[in-house]
């Protein structure tokens, strides 16, 4: 393993130290390990708290900012937060009108956000969870934990946090939170297994000409596993899954992320959004707004995945509006 | 089981995760994340701590520290449910020393707090495929006449059969359920840690 770290178990620690010396515009408390806007906590403003495992950045601490979250709780890599982090964020960022929690479906962290909903409730904080849940990957939710959330993630954390910062209620956030879940779709293939700092070593083994197909961000083996294909072919198939399971009709709008896992040159990705741009225009459907980068990682996993949002005009606006954090930025 | 004996059985628990972290994260990693070892190695660590300066007044206590203190350190999964195992275990045991009986009540205690926290039934390929076996194990021997030394024996090697019994599961609960059929073959890494723990029972029973 090569990694620029220090020891294995400080990297966290060690990353946050990084965020409090460059970003004045956030507080890291380090003994919580919790990120939350210098301005904390906002009278009268639904607080927007997401979290999860570490491993997936700028996923959560780089989204906390205006028009985003209020608080991120970062666990060690790939393991969710514990309940008392998660307290300590909910009453750093709680400004009287309620906190929603950003949950991406794992059996982790929805017990530890539940019994930390159950801690703010004794304290007098109201707090709502909206569950992320769009990996078309995973596609039998009676047998399995249930889809997993990924890339929509981000849309959601933009979306209604941009909703958030107009003044709306804790319902209506948490309502347009689950409109944007339930309108996205996602899907994602690796060329590569990442190594966690713990393990020191790459979860899988993968031969140079095979890859995982519909991986998860936490660098475990994916569904199944093929022959390198070209990326045309590799899109097909993931817009297949998407579209299979959302039909769109020509005349939609979306928001298309193509998201690298950590490893994926940026060239790369823009070779699969030209083919995710081809697949969507023969469909008639429109892109109203995307995203190319690294947003949802999974450490120096070389893999991609795509995410499609139907969007609406609300959506829309709400995604155009301004936003001030470390990983998006614009409109300010 | 008094104070002391819950004490070392914990203290063992946390030499034993140490020595086994390398095989909880090779298990891990093969239908998870590779973090087990790791997340279990971090909790038993400052459990450990806790415990240095702790001054329990009933054998519940020792566990009730134990799930506490996971529950804050551990994250994941195993965090709630090891947490939620050892403090439904520690609240049955109101007294400075515990009979076998009163540690079966507190072992079911445990089960049930996993089975509602979890939502897993048997043959999931979770921790309770380790810990169910082991409580029915402990019970019978008991009822049977056997001392505590040899149902906690029992007991442990019905947890490590339960564990090795996981392997050609396919995993319905979890982050290894998303491997669907490719998680059949490997043994479940929450119901090794669970084996770990009741052979480490058994080891301090036997030792005293």
């Amino acid at each position: 393993m090569k990694k620029f770290i220090n020891t294995p178990e400080s990297v966290l620690t060690d990353a946050l130290a990084g965020i409090a010396a460059l970003h004045p515009e956030l507080k890291v408390d380090r003994d919580n390990r919790i990120i939350v806007r210098a301005d904390a906590p906002r009278t009268g403003k639904v607080a927007m708290l997401s979290g999860g495992g570490s491993g997936h950045e700028p996923l959560h601490g780089g989204f906390v900012g205006p028009g985003m979250l209020d608080a991120a709780v970062p666990g060690e890599v790939f393991t969710s937060p514990v309940p008392d982090q998660i307290l300590a964020a909910a009453k750093a960022v709680d400004g009287g009108a309620g906190v929603l929690f950003v949950v991406k479906n794992y059996t982790g962290d929805v017990m530890n956000f539940q019994l930390a909903a159950e801690l703010a409730a004794d304290e007098g904080i109201t707090a709502r969870t909206v569950l992320i849940d769009d990996d078309v990957a995973v596609q039998d939710s009676t047998w399995t934990a249930g889809r997993r959330g990924t890339g929509a993630t981000v849309f959601v954390e933009k979306i209604a946090g941009a909703l958030a910062d107009r003044g709306a209620d804790l319902d209506k956030v948490a309502e347009m939170a689950e409109k944007v879940n339930a309108a996205s779709r996602s899907f994602a293939i690796a060329l590569t297994a990442c190594t966690t700092p713990s393990a020191g070593r790459p979860g899988f083994d993968l031969p140079d000409d095979e890859i995982e197909i519909g991986v998860g961000i936490h660098g475990e083996p994916g569904r199944s596993r093929g022959k390198l294909r070209p990326a045309k072919e590799l899109v097909g198939l993931a817009m297949n899954a998407i579209l299979a399971d959302q039909p769109l009709n020509a005349g939609d709008q979306t928001i298309v992320m193509i998201n690298g896992l950590g490893g994926t040159p940026l060239i790369e990705l823009y070779v699969v959004a030209a083919e995710v741009a081809a697949v969507l225009a023969t469909q008639g459907v429109r892109i109203g707004a995307s995203l190319v980068g690294n947003y949802v990682t999974s450490l120096d996993m070389a893999g991609v995945s795509i995410t499609v949002c139907r969007a609406d005009d609300e959506m829309l606006d709400l995604w155009a509006a301004p936003v001030a954090t470390p990983g998006l930025r614009w409109g300010h | 089981m008094d104070i002391a004996l819950a004490s070392t059985w914990i203290r063992a628990v946390a030499t034993a995760v140490e020595e086994h972290r390398d095989q909880l994260t090779q298990l891990d990693a093969a239908i998870g994340d590779a973090d087990h070892g790791a997340n279990m190695s971090r909790g038993f660590t400052a459990v450990s701590a806790a415990l240095e300066t702790f001054e329990p007044a009933t054998v519940g206590d020792v566990l009730v520290k134990t799930g506490s203190t996971l529950m804050s350190t551990v994250g994941g999964a195993s965090g709630p449910l090891y947490g939620a195992a050892f403090r439904a275990a520690g609240k049955v045991l109101t007294e400075p020393s515990a009979s076998p009986r009163q540690l079966v009540e507190a072992l079911h205690a445990a089960t049930a707090a996993v089975t509602q926290l979890g939502a897993a039934t048997l043959g999931d390929k979770t921790m309770l495929d380790a810990l169910a076996p082991a409580v029915t194990a402990l019970e019978e021997a008991l009822f049977h006449g056997a001392d505590l030394a040899a149902a906690t024996a029992a007991a442990a090697k019905a947890a490590e059969d339960g564990a090795h019994a996981t392997t050609p599961l396919q995993a319905r609960k979890g982050r290894a359920s998303y491997l669907g059929p490719r998680s059949i073959g490997h043994q479940d890494p929450g119901a090794t840690s669970t084996a770990l723990i009741f052979t480490t029972l058994a080891a301090v029973v036997a030792a005293r």
